[in-house]
């Protein structure tokens, strides 16, 4: 055998040779599927095995390609790797040098996209129980997004028709880009920090996923996350979300929808206002009524002989009670506005008719009151007996030859008494 | 006075004026609270006008 002595080196180093002139190797689009994977974070190489049923190859991922990756590789996630093959002279190992890596199937943004949000959903950080809700009547809201966009304009619009009684902030932001996510996160803590609004819209008009890409910032969603100010996510089109939308406390399908949620609605404000204030009117004369009742309870248990100087007395608490309707009637009035005089008028008539029926009360009390009079009586065909201008009730004080005065109902007669006889 | 305020304080007025029992003094004094909060109210209703402010990064900036 006269075959010289080789050294593996020189082996490994001839078999690369072999490998690098096939221009075939070059280039390789290989599809398989990833396992053995070992990132090595200090140097942030990627290292794996590429594998179908039957066959494996090793593949390596340079930091610089690695870096480029908008998705985390994963065991038995099935990719295509672009790349060329080559050898690793000091193992003796043939591998796949990949430059680029794709999922198969769904796209990178869409796996980077479900990998991201099953992390932050396994933090808790969509928890329902996290989010916090909007207020009511907010002062001051803040709006993130871009300063020129249709999105801030839509923003402004809602809300300056619906809620003017508030202010709106507006932090101007870059919405797509590399440059985005930082400036949206600094915006976020700004408003925060500087408690500068009571509510938080953040978004952007829409867009493709890439331009849309920068919502889906881990660390956007930890500001967002983190926010003592409610946020209010509104992203693209009703059909976009991104992991914005879910770590905010309420995604809105659009920046018009967002500034819907954020304000209240001044026409429902106003009804409610009316409502309002229709109770308070008839409250207010309700309360009156009842005054009247309790009146009315106690003048029933008032004895006879009590009831003509009570009825003075009501009549002067009526016209206390009458008077200060009467004003408070004349001052909502005096505010003319439209709504105060529907009200005032309704208070109005409420006090005609409480006046009217306490009239007709009184008129009816002091007919029963006449019944009562003891010379009604004459009218039925009786007589009553004067003497010395006072009613003589029993024949004791009258004598023989007194002059007294008969009462009947239609005049006097004087008479002399002529004989007195007592009852046997 | 905010908007929010009077709303609320104008709803303890009815709230008080339907629950009753109150003198009629009581009532009047709350009555006419009442109206001028419901006034105050529909004003600020009509007359708001919406305040914008542009924040700008480099202006206030803490950093």
């Amino acid at each position: 055998m006269n075959l010289p002595v080789i050294t593996v080196s020189q082996l490994n180093l001839y078999i690369k040779k072999m490998f690098d002139s096939d221009l075939s190797f070059a280039s390789v689009i290989l599809s398989g599927e990833i396992s053995n994977l070992s990132p090595h974070y200090r140097s942030g190489h990627v290292y794996f095995s590429l594998k179908d049923e039957n066959s494996s190859v090793k593949a390596v991922m340079f930091a610089r390609e690695a870096s480029r990756l908008r998705f985390r590789p994963e065991n038995g996630m099935k990719v295509i790797a672009f790349g060329r093959v080559s050898v690793f002279e000091r193992d003796g190992v043939y591998q796949l040098y990949v430059k680029e890596l794709e999922p198969d199937g769904a796209g990178a943004l869409s796996v980077a996209f479900e990998q991201l949000k099953k992390r932050l959903e396994s933090k808790g950080w969509f928890d329902p129980a996290h989010k916090k809700p909007l207020p009511a009547f907010p002062k001051r809201v803040g709006v993130i997004t871009s300063p020129n966009g249709a999105a801030l304009q839509d923003i402004l619009n809602i809300i300056g028709r619906r809620f003017p009684l508030c202010e709106v902030i507006v932090a101007g932001v870059t919405v797509q880009g590399n440059a985005a996510s930082g400036e949206i996160i600094e915006a976020v803590e700004r408003f925060n920090k500087e408690k500068l609004a009571d509510v938080l819209i953040v978004g952007r008009g829409g867009g493709s996923a890439e331009d849309l890409w920068c919502f889906n910032d881990e660390a956007l969603a930890a500001a967002v996350y983190k926010s003592e100010i409610p946020v209010i996510s509104a992203v693209g089109h009703e059909t976009d979300f991104t992991i914005c939308d879910f770590v905010s406390d309420v995604r809105a399908p659009t920046p018009s929808a967002a500034a819907e949620l954020a304000v209240p609605d001044i026409i429902s404000l106003t009804h409610s206002l009316e409502a309002l204030t229709d109770s308070l009117y008839s409250n207010y004369v309700s309360a009156v009524r009842e005054k009247r009742l309790r009146l009315e309870l106690l003048t029933a248990k008032r004895s006879f002989s009590e009831v003509s100087g009570l009825f003075e007395g009501e009549r002067r608490r009526l016209e206390k009670m009458m008077d200060s309707i009467n004003n408070l009637v004349s001052d909502a009035v005096e505010k003319n506005s439209r709504r105060c005089q529907t009200a005032a008028e309704r208070l109005n008539r409420c006090a005609v008719n409480y006046i009217g029926a306490e009239k007709l009360r009184f008129a009816k009390d002091v007919t029963s009151l006449k019944r009562l009079d003891p010379l009604a009586v004459l009218l039925r065909g009786y007589a009553a007996v004067e003497l010395n201008g006072t009613m003589a009730s029993s024949v004791d004080a009258i004598n023989v030859d007194d002059d007294i005065t008969v009462l009947m109902s239609d005049g006097q007669l004087r008479c002399r008494v002529e004989e007195k006889r007592l009852k046997p | 006075m905010t908007y929010e305020n009077a709303i609320k304080r104008l709803e303890e007025i009815v709230n008080e004026l339907e629950k009753g029992g109150k003198t009629l003094d009581e009532s009047v004094k709350l009555f006419e609270e009442g109206a001028g909060l419901a006034d105050f109210c529909d004003k600020a209703l009509k007359n708001a006008e919406l305040k914008i402010t542009m924040l700008n990064s480099r202006e206030n900036g803490d950093e």
